[in-house]
């Protein structure tokens, strides 16, 4: 899933980032530090749809814990950034683990619909636990540290957090770990005879998945300055899973490709229309009918007929 | 002791029973057959001892501990390894990645089986090492089918007809192959309906039909008695 090519793009991506705030509108910063928060949020649920191969509906559940336990940390309890910031991954951690071991005894549409309902269930807490969570008005007012007060050290900050999950992911996508993820993805059974504990390790992934939507969510309370149930909601999962599909699931750079493109078509669209969801969706029609492997296997195949280049990696 | 003792086992799948009392028992180092025509239950007794088929009654006795209704992994983990007959690899995965994820801690005093050690029995497979599993031909899926499961380090190998669909000079590259694992002190049981093959490299053989044990003799008891080859064997 990770070849020399897709390292090097994110190579020349980190660099061109690092230097954007440098030379870059305020505007364009913001976007990208959005667009960096989202890259984490689908790479992260892609070690569940692209590896493992299971759908999960309801990422956003962890999205959201990681947040707004980041701004109850933060905040309410009045803690240090890191500490606010670990101790909220950790309780994300531990409720994939929950969620998790429930999730992972069905599969396909039944593990999906599961996942959905659990987020649901994570929305309306987050809706009705007015005193933690501050119910339908949000948790407003993040105490999020003076140094992190202005756009472009937060997008530094961002960047640093980021990249280093995101080197971890990859990692572990890359381990033996990795691979018997995908050879779950491409038979239980045959996975299962070979001695792998598929429903540990289906468990372990969804754990990692978990946990990394948790970081992101971290980062979105900071950069929001507050977090609101729609974070949760079924919607916000559905965004998420599509910009894996839009930028391609067998691919590490998939979802980071996902993710920019579909928040720069919204952004974008948005300005000439209120009505950019159409456009959108019409966007999102013809790249699934079109290139089933996202943008990321669309470039693949363009550049393999230019090129005529024979390469293994998918 | 016999490392496998397989008393007695009845398998169904849903309505309808495939197997009806199947008892065989391999000895450590031997080579056991089963023969039989197409559908006769050879693979789903693989499967029952495997835990892949959950068997309905019968005892399955691994070096004298029983292991009926056991999950797959476990069993994997304890020794027995599986070579289905379908020889699908994985074929998202590069042949060294599906050796890889197939690797399994070794039992003391046996050498263990790693890449190289894979690499050096196939040499074929070295050559692709980093070629996608589905990119290969069927005789190099069957080689990297044996060697992933060889990669756990299994005491008993279940091989489900290793020669189908092959070319002879492959088939015979196979067995010379199980000859070399067997000799190596591997209990192997081998699944087959080709003969001539099974014939040249077991100790014994079980013939089946119909999800029963209908004659077992040593492989030279057989290769004798025509009269079991023309009811049970030849079409």
């Amino acid at each position: 899933m990770t070849n020399r090519l897709q390292i090097y793009v994110l190579i020349v991506a980190f660099v061109w980032l690092l230097i954007l705030p440098f030379v870059g509108s305020r505007y364009s910063v913001e976007l990208a530090t959005q667009i960096l928060i989202f890259g984490l949020l689908a790479t992260s649920l892609n070690i569940l749809v692209g590896y493992l191969g299971a759908a999960s509906f309801g990422h956003a559940a962890f999205f959201a814990i990681g947040g707004y336990a980041c701004a109850y940390f933060l905040t309410t309890l009045a803690l240090p950034l890191v500490v606010s910031m670990v101790g909220a991954v950790l309780l994300t951690a531990a409720a994939s683990l929950v969620i998790g071991f429930f999730c992972v005894r069905l599969n396909e549409i039944y593990f999906s619909m599961l996942t959905l309902a659990f987020s649901m269930l994570i929305w309306a807490i987050a809706l009705k636990w007015k005193s933690v969570t501050g119910g339908d008005d949000g948790f407003v007012g993040v105490a999020v540290p003076e140094f992190l007060g202005n756009y472009f050290t937060f997008f530094l900050f961002t960047l640093g957090v980021v990249s280093v999950s995101i080197i971890v992911l990859m990692i572990i996508g890359n381990s033996t770990m990795g691979r018997v993820f995908i050879a779950i993805r491409e038979n239980q059974t045959r996975a299962s005879f070979l001695g792998v504990n598929v429903r540990r390790m289906q468990l372990i992934a969804f754990v990692i998945a978990g946990t990394f939507a948790g970081v992101a969510g971290t980062l979105l309370a900071l950069y929001v300055r507050g977090m609101y149930p729609e974070t949760a909601f079924w919607s916000q999962s559905g965004h998420v899973l599509i910009m894996v599909l839009l930028g391609g699931m067998h691919a590490f750079i998939g979802p980071l490709l996902g993710a920019s493109v579909l928040t720069l078509l919204e952004v974008t669209i948005g300005q000439y229309t209120e009505y950019w969801q159409v456009f959108v969706g019409v966007v999102l029609v013809i790249v699934v009918l079109a290139a089933p492997e996202g943008i990321y296997g669309l470039v693949r195949s363009v550049s393999k007929r230019i090129g005529g280049r024979q390469d293994d990696d998918a | 002791m016999d490392l496998l003792e397989v008393k007695d086992l009845h398998v169904s799948y849903g309505l309808s029973k495939i197997l009806h009392g199947v008892s065989l028992s391999v000895k450590p180092g031997e080579l056991v057959s089963l023969i039989g025509r197409n559908g006769v239950g050879k693979s789903t007794t693989m499967r029952g001892i495997m835990g892949l088929t959950a068997p309905k009654s019968g005892s399955i006795l691994w070096k004298g501990q029983e292991i009926l209704g056991r999950k797959p992994h476990v069993n994997a983990k304890d020794g027995i390894g599986f070579v289905p007959e379908d020889r699908r690899i994985f074929s998202g995965l590069s042949v060294a990645e599906n050796l890889d994820v197939a690797r399994l801690p070794v039992r003391e005093g046996r050498e263990a089986w790693d890449e190289e050690r894979v690499f050096s029995f196939f040499p074929d497979l070295k050559r692709f090492e980093d070629r996608k599993g589905g990119l290969l031909s069927g005789g190099q899926q069957q080689m990297l089918t044996l060697g992933r499961t060889l990669m756990g380090n299994p005491e008993l190998l279940l091989l489900d007809e290793p020669s189908e669909g092959l070319a002879p000079l492959i088939v015979a590259d196979i067995a010379e192959k199980i000859r070399e694992l067997k000799a190596a002190g591997l209990s192997i049981i081998l699944a087959e309906q080709n003969l001539d093959f099974v014939l040249s490299l077991s100790d014994r053989c079980y013939v089946l039909e119909k999800g029963a044990v209908v004659y077992s003799g040593t492989a030279q008891e057989l290769s004798d008695n025509h009269e079991v080859q023309d009811k049970y064997l030849h079409i």
